[in-house]
């Protein structure tokens, strides 16, 4: 017979002090590229014309970077960061959800089409880790409890309902968070006869997060970020 | 199965009319349409075939459907028994080969063949909801980019009831529930408690992602193949680079192989310790998934540590690889994946003595050996009833041909024996890595490829199963088809018959332990 309550104290805390503290593990990110000098050459490559050169040098949409890792490698690379606070605001943002959020914010994730790199980190945000409950952030089942609509995928034509009655559930104030890069525009999987491209399209957006996918700790700067508990990035990086 | 030239023989005989050969890699036979009950069920019984895959192509006004079988343990025989229709009419198999039930109500679906003696076409990736029963999106003639809305029968859609008795009722679970779960639909029919039918509507996600795909170049398509199922990125990525190899000849560099075993059975790891956490998070053993959702952290780290991206994106190309981790980096992979192995072995003998777990997956959700074998359910829910199907022994490939490694299966078909089989596996493929970065040759890990038009099959053993990429490149080098199999398409089949008598609150448990991804079905 196992006790379980005293082998989970055994571990011992294993959870990031990130916000307070940075987090520097290896592996938490993927990182991206950062902006910087190259040619167009480095540009062609980019399979979802991420990056776009000039006499500047390279600038980087980060709304479109999959980190397919192609301007990583090679004699003209671009350097990668290692950061993950990348939650942007869009232009018809919302502002900020009052403080009183700020103890208790409730989420629900909708699947409007993810393929699952998505899911997986989303899921990991309750991994001992990372422990959103100590941010007061918690997940519930429906959307009538929610205060924000966390979505990822481009919304798949049989999505695109249940993401509107979803949304049209939730209680005032609401907001509502892309993540990945396929919830903000498409991304591979772009606008076609199945996908309806971004979740912008059908419902209102507050704060995207680009990512392919966004790491545990992006989801969680985005949910800090939706209160006012953290500063939102930029979406794109123009070549100094 | 017998040897090529006992098949090669044995259809001669039986269909003096037919053509067959002995194609390289595969028996190749061409049919005529009325054949094709006939020799299916023959190369499932007599020959003991498994059913691999089908694929539909256009072809000069009609199609040509290709049902590929291969044979079940070792030997490496792939059989593709190529049928033509101008009238896009077949006679179905799924009644004979009940593994190819599915396919066909995709080819239906996609292309509008109508297979006579189906019991139910319709209403299966393109939902009745939204879409009218003329839209066949895989022809070519159909035009992806088209954004029409569609005049499906919208809430006049009613789901299929078969339960009829005083008090029944339909309980849907989807597409939107629980606290993260996949967007599906499962209509549960039931006179009160127990589940008498379940019903699993599937492709709310379905993405297209095959016909997005024509007219793209291959290291573009590389893009959709490691994305439309991102927790098996790189078993799908490989398929998909294998079907190109096929058309470029020349070979995969020796150390591009080994770590594509490396790789493969690294995310075989990471995978089922997601399955795991998820089973334990069913059962509300909450200490049990915390432990688990630490180590698959630990791993994704791991593998965002050593190969750049945490899900393997950006890594495979067609002809090898794009890059290699340095000498060090996979020096930590070894040392940082013992540590996880260790810490999940803990959790294994914690859970296989906690008896209030076991009572809930003990018993719980079976998939008996007959019911398996008739569904020719694939992966470790397969081997979890008794199935010894692996891909990676039954047709061996990329660098699979050598190695030795194990092949656990259990035969009760329950929860529990696919947890001991998620388990064993995991050991399996953890030995598998160490014995191959043990080996692991010098050199350059991409070799020059030019592929020529034609088409080519690529398959892997998926964390989740069997998957079958058929690729078709044009003169100018980009794709015309695309067909991807994977084991979800095969296993969610056979899914409802586990859940069948079960209780309420025993299906989110038995979902987990199938361990099955939607998007990874849904495409």
């Amino acid at each position: 017979m196992t006790n379980w309550v005293l082998h989970g104290l055994s571990h011992g805390i294993r959870t990031t002090r990130w916000p307070n503290a940075a987090e520097e593990g290896a592996g938490v990110t993927p990182g991206r590229p950062r902006a910087g000098p190259g040619a167009d050459d480095l540009a062609r490559r980019c399979p979802s014309s991420a990056l776009s050169a000039d006499a500047e040098g390279v600038t980087v949409d980060f709304a479109r970077c999959v980190h397919c890792q192609r301007c990583r490698h090679g004699d003209d690379a671009l350097s990668w960061s290692r950061d993950f606070s990348w939650a942007a605001r869009i232009r018809d943002s919302r502002p900020a959800l009052p403080a009183r959020f700020r103890r208790s914010l409730h989420v629900r994730y909708i699947d409007a089409g993810a393929c699952g790199g998505c899911m997986g980190e989303v899921r990991l945000i309750d991994a001992p880790q990372y422990n959103m409950h100590r941010l007061g952030i918690f997940i519930t089942a429906t959307p009538r409890d929610a205060d924000v609509l966390l979505v990822g995928g481009p919304v798949t034509e049989a999505m695109r309902w249940p993401l509107r009655d979803a949304y049209e559930a939730m209680p005032e104030p609401r907001r509502v968070v892309a993540m990945g890069v396929c919830a903000i525009d498409g991304g591979v999987f772009g606008t076609s006869f199945a996908s309806a491209g971004g979740v912008a399209g059908e419902i209102p957006v507050d704060l995207v997060v680009p990512g392919c996918p966004p790491p545990p700790l992006a989801i969680l700067h985005a949910l800090l970020v939706v209160t006012g508990r953290a500063e939102a990035s930029e979406a794109t990086e123009q070549a100094p | 199965m017998s040897g090529r030239e006992t098949l090669l023989q044995a259809l001669a005989e039986r269909y003096p009319g037919a053509e067959a050969h002995d194609a390289g890699d595969r028996v190749v036979a061409t049919v005529a349409v009325d054949a094709i009950r006939d020799i299916a069920t023959m190369l499932s019984t007599v020959h003991r075939c498994e059913f691999g895959t089908l694929v539909v192509e256009e072809d000069n006004g009609g199609l040509l459907v290709r049902y590929f079988f291969h044979n079940q343990t070792g030997g490496g025989q792939l059989v593709e028994v190529i049928a033509r229709t101008d009238r896009a009419e077949l006679p179905a198999i799924g009644d004979q080969v009940h593994a190819a039930d599915w396919h066909e109500r995709e080819a239906e679906d996609m292309f509008g063949i109508h297979f006579r003696g189906h019991p139910f076409l319709g209403d299966f990736i393109l939902h009745d909801t939204e879409w009218p029963e003329a839209v066949e999106p895989m022809r070519h003639a159909f035009d992806p980019s088209r954004r029409e809305r569609q005049p499906g029968l919208g809430p006049d859609w009613q789901p299929r009831r078969l339960l009829r008795e005083p008090g029944a009722l339909a309980f849907p679970v989807g597409p939107v529930w629980a606290d993260y779960a996949e967007s599906g639909l499962w209509l549960l029919e039931t006179p009160g408690e127990q589940i008498r039918q379940a019903h699993s509507r599937l492709f709310y996600k379905y993405r297209g992602v095959e016909k997005m795909a024509e007219g793209q170049i291959p290291e573009q398509a590389v893009l959709l193949a490691e994305r439309f199922s991102g927790s098996a990125a790189f078993a799908h990525a490989l398929a998909f680079c294998q079907a190109i190899e096929k058309l470029a000849g020349g070979e995969v560099p020796a150390r591009a192989k080994t770590l594509r075993v490396v790789f493969a059975e690294l995310e075989r790891i990471r995978y089922h310790a997601m399955t795991i956490a998820e089973l334990a998070g069913s059962t509300g053993l909450v200490v049990a998934k915390a432990m688990a959702q630490a180590t698959e952290e630990t791993l994704l780290r791991l593998t965002g540590e050593v190969c750049g991206h945490r899900y393997l994106f950006g890594l495979i190309a067609p002809g090898g690889l794009a890059w290699s981790p340095d000498h060090a980096s996979l020096a930590r992979l070894n040392q940082g994946l013992g540590d996880a192995l260790a810490e999940l072995g803990r959790l294994e003998r914690r859970l296989v003595n906690s008896s209030s777990f076991l009572d809930r997956i003990e018993e719980m959700g079976t998939l008996a050996p007959d019911v398996a074998a008739i569904y020719g359910v694939v992966g470790p829910v397969g081997r979890a009833s008794g199935r010894a199907v692996d891909l990676r022994r039954a047709l061996p490939y990329a660098g699979y041909e050598d190695a030795a490694f194990s092949v656990p299966t259990e035969e009760e078909g329950d929860g529990y024996a696919r947890l001991r089989v998620f388990f064993a596996e995991i050991r399996a493929s953890a030995d598998l890595i160490r014995e191959r970065l043990a080996g692991l040759p010098d050199g350059p890990v991409a070799a020059p490829w030019s592929p020529q038009p034609g088409a080519g099959l690529g398959w892997v053993e998926a964390p989740a199963g069997a998957a079958f990429h058929w690729v078709r490149l044009d003169e100018d080098g980009t794709l015309s088809r695309w067909r991807i199999d994977t084991p979800g398409f095969r296993n969610w089949h056979a899914f409802h018959r586990a859940v069948e008598g079960a209780a309420f609150q025993d299906f989110p448990i038995i979902l987990a332990s199938f361990g099955l991804s939607v998007a990874e079905n849904d495409r």
